[in-house]
């Protein structure tokens, strides 16, 4: 079973890598301590597993705006994303 | 009517995982990675980094048929919806005629897709079909292989057409699981039509409108077999949509990396838009009940 | 004078839906010089021609066979992995439900003409390419979803009371769930059925990509006849009323079991 036509290359490995790791971080991290629903400045009650959804879809669109929109390099939308992703976290 | 707390429940959940799993997972990370190489061959590519994307977010016709694709499906959704509920509350609640109705409006909905375009084409042709003919015969102009709008008109048609039936069926069902008591009592009370409607059969057929709107959502963004077949994507690109035109990049010009690159973007939209109407009818829904 | 209002919309809204059908069916009737030449509401001359050039080609018969096969195989195999899960969701909570649930349902959002490649590779990696099989599976990717969340509404509206009497009873689960739980949804397994069936026979281009002569399905055989004839009208419908025919079968003998789903109403 060759998986040659995967056309793999390293930063998306690393990209997926990290996903799958975050996951299964968030995974134990519900198992060990559940947490309930709750509200913050978003308008529905989530859950951190909402949040991280939140936070991983907003940072794909923070991603997109800044190639479409400007030249510079990704690294600072990258800052952006995460920056994005730990305030929805704590307080989303 | 709190559920039950297990997580053992995984287990009855994981064969539906993984059947999934094995058609979504690997496909999906080929695309990404597709999408940031360019491939001359087997074995044969050039990591160009975000450089698609770049080329994708800028081009004009794409953001035209983006604009297209939103016009259409918001048109859709605002046709097929109210439609389908009120064709659903004309049906009858029993009787031999309700077979004989499913059966109608299930019809269209069992068609091949691109067969659909076939019949619509038979229809709507100027010479020999009934529709075209019919309204050249009334002195009016109609060719949709020529003028953009007539072209619109015919997907619309089509479109509306083919799948408010599914609509009509999926609110009927919700409409069906009210009890009849509770039109006893509303008749009791002298409760206008409206008046059922608005506080009786809509929030019983909110869940049945959140699978309906979802669906139609979703399948109208994706639309591609029927317009395609019937105008082509034409005259010009006047019903290009989203689906039409990134198989022009991905078959047509075989530019494999722009088109992975604009799968994804189209991916994110809808999965944006799709998460949004999932959130707000299940939030309308528990304000409605309180 | 309201009731009969709204019949008679219903009736007009019921014909104006036959019309385009009616009208492919008038034309696969009639010769292609006699569609050219006038005009016609109905066929005056009608012809059997369309249909006995149609099945006097192997290519048609063998199409439908196809079909059939992969569409059946994708509905047991939908119904027997949507069933248990669509009682997790509706019975339990458990960690990650509602992400899985969407997740599920995502499945339907991804633009297949470019999933067309990769999914050509993966099945062939695993050697399944044109099996009735390939197309089977790749059509559970959108119709298991649906069928885990037009089950769970159909068990949602059973009480949990029974489910306790049955353990009380010293019933194990799976047997249970097997005698007594399946047989109170009947009618929710038959509108699911009647779903995964319609969606898995008119998709088109999983079905097309993945096939390429064993199990090619009726549809694709259709575009080929197309691109073979040209513009003979009279064929082309007669092609396209014979894609009709299965699916208005089915829709046939399920329309009592249909009815009856949706009396239940919980879809």
């Amino acid at each position: 079973m060759s998986l040659d036509w995967m056309a793999w290359t390293f930063p998306t490995a690393v990209f997926f890598i990290s996903i799958v790791v975050i996951l299964a971080a968030m995974t134990i991290w519900q198992v060990l301590w559940p947490s309930m629903e709750r509200r913050g400045f978003l308008p529905i009650t989530t859950t951190p597993g909402d949040r991280l959804f939140i936070g991983l879809l907003g940072s794909a669109y923070i991603h997109l705006a800044w190639i479409g929109l400007t030249g510079l390099t990704l690294w600072i939308a990258f800052g952006l994303a995460i920056l994005w992703l730990v305030v929805v976290m704590i307080w989303g | 009517m709190e559920k039950w707390a297990s997580n053992k429940a995984w287990f009855l959940v994981l064969p539906v995982f993984v059947i999934v799993a094995f058609s979504a997972i690997l496909p999906l990370m080929t695309v990404v990675n597709y999408s940031v190489q360019d491939i001359f061959g087997p074995g044969q590519s050039v990591f160009v980094g975000t450089e698609f994307f770049k080329q994708v977010l800028a081009d004009s016709r794409l953001h035209e048929a983006l604009l297209r694709q939103f016009l259409f499906s918001a048109l859709v959704l605002l046709i097929e919806i109210p439609l389908g509920v009120l064709i659903a509350l004309a049906m009858p609640r029993k009787g031999v005629w309700v077979s004989a109705c499913l059966v109608t409006l299930a019809l269209p909905l069992l068609i091949p897709w691109n067969v659909i375009g076939t019949i619509w084409i038979i229809f709507t042709r100027p010479d020999i079909g009934l529709l075209g003919s019919t309204i050249n015969h009334l002195g009016l102009a109609f060719d949709h292989t020529a003028s953009p709008m007539d072209a619109w008109v015919t997907v619309m048609l089509m479109e509306v057409w083919h799948w408010t039936p599914l609509v009509v069926l999926l609110a009927y069902a919700g409409l069906r699981s009210i009890p009849e008591a509770y039109y006893q009592a509303a008749k009791i009370d002298g409760a206008s039509s409206w008046a059922i409607f608005r506080y009786i059969q809509l929030p019983k057929m909110r869940g049945v409108l959140t699978i309906a709107v979802l669906l139609r959502f979703m399948d109208s963004f994706l639309i591609y077999a029927e317009p395609f077949v019937l105008t082509g994507g034409g005259p010009g690109n006047a019903t290009t949509f989203l689906s039409i035109y990134l198989v022009k990049i991905a078959l047509g010009q075989f530019d494999l990396g722009p088109a992975a690159a604009f799968s994804i973007i189209y991916f994110l939209i809808i999965l944006l838009f799709s998460f949004i109407f999932y959130q707000a009818l299940q939030n309308v829904g528990k304000g409605g009940r309180s | 004078m309201k009731i009969r209002k709204r019949t008679f919309g219903l009736a007009l809204y019921c014909g104006l839906l036959m019309l385009p059908i009616y009208w492919m069916l008038n034309m696969s009737l009639r010769t292609n010089a006699d569609i050219l030449g006038h005009f016609a509401f109905y066929p005056k001359d009608a012809t059997l021609m369309n249909y006995i050039n149609i099945f006097t080609d192997k290519a048609w018969y063998s199409g439908y066979i196809n079909s059939i096969i992969y569409v059946s195989i994708n509905t047991l195999i939908s119904l027997a992995t949507a069933l248990p899960a669509a009682y997790a969701f509706s019975r339990y909570r458990f960690l990650g439900d509602k992400h899985m649930f969407f997740w599920l349902l995502t499945n339907r959002m991804a633009p297949a003409a470019v999933f067309a490649l990769p999914f050509f590779q993966l099945y062939s990696t695993v050697a399944l390419i044109d099996t009735h099989i390939a197309v089977a599976l790749a059509h559970c990717l959108f119709n298991v979803p649906l069928a885990v969340w037009i089950l769970e509404g159909f068990m949602s509206g059973i009480p949990r009371e029974i489910d306790e009497t049955a353990f009380i009873d010293g019933y194990g689960f799976p047997r249970f769930f097997v005698t007594i739980f399946i047989p109170l949804i009947r009618a929710g397994v038959g509108v699911t059925a009647f779903f995964c069936f319609m969606f898995s026979w008119v998709e088109l281009l999983f079905a097309r990509t993945l096939t390429t002569t064993n199990a090619k399905p009726i549809a694709a055989t259709m575009t080929r006849t197309v691109s073979a004839t040209g513009l003979d009208w009279g064929l082309l419908a007669a092609a396209g009323v014979l894609t009709i025919v299965p699916g208005a079968l089915v829709i046939w003998f399920v329309r009592n079991h249909l009815a009856k789903g949706f009396a239940l109403g919980r879809v």
